[in-house]
């Protein structure tokens, strides 16, 4: 009988701590299976942030970093370039790469730095407890937005897959879903190009994957994801912002 | 290939910091420019290059000690550099490697504070050094060097401890240490046995385990385990680290301690109070952590007093006191740091003849 959907080897096979409907568990898989597809897993080195994203280590058969808060792209720096013959990616959320690791993911991608970000846009701190972070949308309550982000004050939000693409030393950068099987399946073959591009030395490639946080939002797994197709793809919308190999 | 090994060199401090980490092996170094401790990275900056390494100009501190977390994670040897305001920055990352048991060797070339301060030389930055610096609670190693000769030596001990205890080390300095030029031997690096790193993050091969390199403790005890951990390294360390030079202290009754640039001033002192007949000595810690607390305590049994200088109203002072046999009297002469705030050595001759009076 043909096995038609398994596992994949890069995932370990135990229960994450994600809440129902969390979509992190969705970017988990997709990222192993480029690992998988690549033939990278033995030869990866992952770094994981602050956050709900931390627990990487539970879940990927991968080397891990454990990063400081928003550092990831600056670890992965140091790990890249020990190491260059390493296949070398960070996994962020919003407030950790889009906040207080502007800095570092700034200048990581204009360096070029041959690594891949996968960064989890889900317009909240999940971990801490649904306070505003630099993508929540305008409007949008949180713990900390109760009357509503207001941009007047608050800025309105990062659209950092296109904030990136401008820089010279991206190679590639684009913005995924996973909340429908269509997304699913141009998500897993973005993330599987952003990897390939690592593999060829093509330089730095970002990835930002929507996703929804059903627990913060208040809402039920199935609002969530409907969410993200109402409210988070019309403002943050999904595409492919820089690929060099379209130059 | 060129060695530098036994050669006689007449360089900067900070260069001779930087020749003793190619020395030591280390080909990769991050760091940001700040006064008064440029001359390192701009020295690797030329040469790691030609040896295949790889120098970064980080965007901040904080960027630069965070590719030293990662770079030491995968097992190599690898050091930044920085002096107050960018130490300060950096204590973040020096608290993750620390929980997260990574070795590296970070150079503090101390000028004034606080805030901005100024580039003069400064000890001002004692406590922050020897007592962590950062958040949770835990200790780094600290070698002070004395002159250039040291600023070589030390470099490299700071590479050898930090592999060999798993923490980050630290090579405290000032402007005068850092600037001056003297000359010095720059001898080959020693004979060390370095444990292995199993348990570096480079791939997991198939059939080997996963590694992970945290700091994160969530489990039942876990966190109290790592503490306890870590506190008896800091034991061990006390035990088999403590490095000292004294200085005339065999019949000395007033005992001068002072360490790097101020250990200079203080030694020219006690040879001025010598040639006048006073029992004057130093005692000069060239390790700040572990301190070496048994010298003191030895000679605390021999000696009527001592006189701490420093460059700051006294931090290191604390630990003399500690140290120190109970009822032993520990005088203190500070010049806090600022431009023109470095004490003569006839200053010091003076102070010591005013405690020498009232303890001898």
């Amino acid at each position: 009988m043909k096995n038609v959907f398994a596992r994949p080897d890069s995932l370990k096979d135990v229960q994450t701590h994600f809440c129902p409907g969390c979509h992190h568990g969705s970017v988990h898989r997709l990222v192993a299976e480029a690992l998988d597809e690549h033939d990278l897993r033995s030869r990866t080195i992952g770094v994981a942030s602050v956050g709900c994203s931390v627990f990487l280590y539970s879940y990927f058969d991968v080397d891990v970093i454990e990063s400081p808060h928003g550092r990831a792209p600056a670890v992965a720096t140091g790990a890249k370039r020990t190491r260059p013959d390493r296949i070398v990616f960070t996994y962020q959320g919003d407030g950790d790469l889009a906040a207080i690791g502007t800095s570092e993911i700034i200048h990581a991608a204009n360096r070029g730095e041959d690594i891949t970000v996968i960064f989890v846009n889900n317009t909240t701190y999940g971990m801490t407890g649904g306070q505003m972070a630099p993508t929540t949308l305008p409007g949008q309550k949180t713990s900390t937005s109760p009357y509503g982000r207001d941009i007047s004050k608050d800025g309105a939000p990062f659209r950092m897959a296109e904030l990136l693409s401008h820089l010279d030393g991206v190679a590639y950068s684009a913005r995924v879903a996973v909340n429908s099987p269509r997304n699913v399946l141009q998500a897993k073959k973005i993330i599987s190009t952003a990897f390939r591009y690592q593999v060829e030395k093509k330089g730095f490639a970002f990835i930002e994957a929507l996703a929804s946080c059903p627990t913060n939002w208040g809402m039920k797994p199935l609002e969530a994801n409907q969410r993200v197709a109402d409210e988070l793809i019309p403002y943050f919308p999904l595409g492919v912002y820089r690929n060099t190999a379209n130059l | 290939m060129s060695s530098p090994n036994s050669d006689k060199k007449f360089v900067k401090g900070n260069e001779a910091v930087a020749m003793a980490a190619l020395e030591a092996g280390c080909r990769y170094y991050f760091g940001y420019p700040i006064t008064p401790q440029s001359d390192i990275p701009e020295y690797l900056s030329r040469e790691l290059p030609r040896l295949g390494g790889e120098f970064i100009q980080a965007e901040s501190e904080i960027g630069a000690i965070n590719m030293l977390l990662g770079a030491s994670a995968t097992g190599v040897r690898a050091m930044t550099s920085s002096s107050g305001p960018g130490i300060s920055l950096k204590q973040e990352g020096i608290s993750y490697m620390a929980g997260s048991e990574l070795p590296g060797v970070i150079v503090d070339i101390m000028r004034a504070g606080p805030g901005l301060g100024g580039i003069d030389a400064s000890q001002a930055d004692y406590f922050q050094a020897t007592r962590g610096g950062g958040h949770g609670g835990y200790r780094i190693i600290v070698l002070a060097p004395s002159s250039v000769q040291e600023m070589y030596d030390l470099t490299m001990l700071a590479f050898d401890l930090s592999d060999i205890y798993r923490m980050p080390a630290m090579v405290l300095a000032d402007s005068v240490i850092g600037q001056m030029k003297e000359s010095f031997t720059c001898n080959p690096r020693p004979k060390v046995a370095l444990p292995d790193k199993p348990w570096a993050v480079r791939g997991r091969a198939e059939g080997e385990p996963q590694n992970i390199v945290k700091s994160l403790y969530l489990g039942d005890g876990e966190m109290e385990a790592f503490h306890w951990k870590m506190h008896a390294r800091y034991q061990e360390l006390a035990d088999n680290e403590c490095r000292w030079e004294e200085t005339d202290t065999d019949d000395a009754e007033l005992v001068l301690t002072a360490f790097g640039s101020t250990a200079r001033i203080a030694r020219t002192a006690v040879a001025m109070a010598r040639s006048e007949g006073i029992k004057a000595g130093l005692l000069r810690p060239v390790t700040l952590f572990p301190f070496p607390k048994k010298a003191y305590a030895a000679l605390s049994e021999r000696c009527k007093c001592f006189l701490d200088v420093e460059l700051s109203t006294g931090q290191m002072i604390d630990d003399v006191r500690l140290s120190v046999a109970r009822d032993t009297e520990v005088h203190f002469y500070g010049r806090p740091p600022g431009a023109g705030s470095l004490p003569t050595p006839e200053e010091l001759l003076l102070q010591i003849k005013k405690y020498y009076r009232t303890c001898a």
